[in-house]
């Protein structure tokens, strides 16, 4: 690291574009204080709070928010299950074919979410599905298993093998190894993976608009405040708290990760 | 008991990395690549004009609607918007990430990379809403533009056919601006990473060797970052072209791929269509994805 200073331009630009990244969001904060109902005008033509009571007392958005809540929770499961799994297995052994896991597991990711959602819903109906909360929940799965998968098996790469030997040499059977080993060292890997899956899960509106059929999550009744604003403050707390509701855990999540990749630098 | 469950499975790693595998990959298989299969053999079966029901039979009908000129046309722009974007977005993504690479103290490095992915990872949804309040008319850019007088420059902007509209929410250029704002991040991630590889050796090699500050950029640090552009393009084109939530939300009523896809299954029921539609992106990246390989953009990932 060479510690020159860094050119006044540069410096100027590189504030430039982090304030375009995060201004944006903090505006729709200072949205949730405006009285005016029908326009989004600026500068504001007054204070209030009232909207924060106004979206609390609203049924319809407390159901969004529970099934919202319960999607991410019950995605996020299954998320850790199976990413921990496929962790474990491509960092365990060599086999036939490994490379085009992560190339499946990226997959999700990768493709437009359009892709996803309408190959679900191509799924859905051609076997008469009937649109119900596990099918919000498959298709969300498939895109957080990856976030998982990634989290653990960097972990695991970074634990050495001699503490899975040594456990089982001193005559820890596979289970209490797990449980007594591999667990407390791959668990905040778990929870960074857990929190980002569920962030992931709890904003996602492309694939869910088409597995969620008549079914509102909170993104959805937010998507359709986008095209016909009828609540436009009611719509500003409830985009607050979706910012707030998934910045928390994906900071942490950010901490998490940084923090142990510092502790890695340390040896080098 | 646990021992001795233990012991067998110790004694068999194949059933054991088949236990491991099978619960992920069954999933990933049946129910993901499963339904891409589905959706492929959709776009091959027709709908019926009258009863409007699927016909479950192989025909090359369904593509040959994507080559009318309609459909060609929002192919043309969902493909030109892409294009520009990934343009922009590298252009813009440079000096943050050259200053995260080369001048930032570790502490910061660490405070600055959080600041990048968290729009990364966060809130596509409300990130988009945003502009909508940002772009409104009577909202707040239209209140700076005319506090710097600067309302002719937007008239002038506007009055363009093709990018311009009545208003910069309802315009091509509306959108222009939400889809860089809302894939920056995934630019500026590789690029920084790439950057970070450029030796600082190299840089004060090139400087005392005479050359300008341009010149090591052009001669120098470009070619080395060049991966790390191509691999962040490969994620602000792919979604741009998959988009539909910006065009429905932002600009005017010219379709976008992902919008006619999203209108052809739902209001029309024509999954056929729609699924030949959306074989377009899965196309355009999978050439994209070649020619970046060859570029060397996935060693940058």
């Amino acid at each position: 690291m060479h510690s020159k200073k860094a050119p006044l331009g540069l410096t100027i630009a590189a504030i430039g574009t982090l304030l375009f990244l995060h201004v944006p969001m903090l505006i729709i904060f200072l949205y949730t204080f405006t009285p005016d109902e029908t326009t989004y005008t600026f500068p504001l033509p007054g204070f209030t709070t009232k909207w924060f009571g106004v979206a609390l007392q609203r049924a319809d958005l407390w159901r969004s928010l529970i099934l919202s809540l319960q999607v991410a929770t019950v995605a996020t499961i299954a998320a850790l299950i199976l990413g921990t799994l496929a962790a474990a297995a491509v960092y365990r052994s060599n086999f036939f074919g490994r490379e085009s896991i992560s190339f499946l597991l990226v997959l999700p990711i990768a493709l437009p979410g359009i892709v996803s959602g309408i190959a679900l819903r191509t799924a859905i109906g051609g076997f008469d599905i009937p649109f119900s909360f596990w099918t919000i929940v498959i298709g969300h799965a498939t895109f957080c298993v990856v976030v998982v998968y990634n989290n653990v098996l960097a972990r695991f790469r970074r634990t050495s093998a001699s503490m899975i030997e040594a456990s089982m040499d001193l005559g820890a059977n596979s289970f209490q190894t797990f449980r007594h080993v591999v667990l407390p060292n791959i668990a905040t890997a778990l929870l960074a993976g857990g929190m980002l899956a569920f962030a992931l899960s709890f904003d996602e509106v492309i694939v869910t608009t088409f597995t969620a059929g008549q079914q509102t999550t909170l993104p959805i009744w937010i998507f359709s405040q986008l095209n016909r604003p009828r609540d436009r403050p009611v719509t500003n707390v409830v985009a607050t708290f979706v910012i707030l509701i998934t910045f928390i855990p994906i900071f942490l999540a950010q901490r998490i990760s940084a923090s142990s990749s510092d502790t890695e630098g340390e040896n080098k | 008991m646990l021992t001795r469950l233990s012991t067998y499975f110790y004694q068999r790693p194949r059933l054991v990395l088949f236990l491991f595998l099978a619960p992920p990959l069954l999933y990933l298989l049946v129910v993901y690549l499963g339904s891409l299969f589905l959706l492929l053999i959709n776009s091959f079966y027709s709908i019926d004009d009258f009863t409007g029901l699927i016909i479950r039979e192989f025909t090359l009908k369904t593509y040959a609607q994507i080559f009318e000129p309609a459909n060609r046309e929002i192919f043309a722009r969902t493909a030109s918007m892409a294009f520009v974007v990934t343009i922009a977005s590298a252009i813009i993504s440079f000096p943050l990430a050259y200053y995260i690479a080369k001048y930032a103290s570790p502490r910061l490095k660490t405070w600055l990379l959080i600041g990048v992915t968290i729009p990364l990872w966060s809130s596509y949804l409300v990130r988009v809403y945003s502009w909508k309040l940002i772009l409104a008319q009577e909202g707040i850019l239209s209140w700076f533009i005319r506090l710097f007088g600067l309302e002719g420059v937007l008239q002038w902007l506007l009055s363009f056919e093709g990018i311009g509209g009545s208003s910069l929410a309802l315009s091509p250029i509306g959108m222009f601006i939400v889809f860089v704002y809302i894939w920056l991040p995934y630019m500026i991630i590789p690029v920084q990473t790439a950057l970070e590889r450029v030796p600082n050796s190299l840089i004060e090699a090139s400087g005392d060797l005479g050359a300008k500050p341009l010149q090591t950029f052009r001669t120098v640090i470009l070619p080395m970052a060049f991966p790390g552009v191509i691999a962040g393009s490969i994620f602000t084109f792919s979604l741009t072209l998959g988009d539909f939530i910006i065009p429905l939300a932002i600009g005017n009523s010219k379709f976008f791929i992902g919008q006619a896809v999203y209108s052809y299954q739902g209001t029309a029921g024509n999954i056929p269509l729609a699924a030949a539609m959306t074989m377009g992106p899965v196309v355009i990246m999978i050439i994209y994805l070649l020619i970046a390989r060859r570029l060397g953009a996935f060693d940058a990932l």
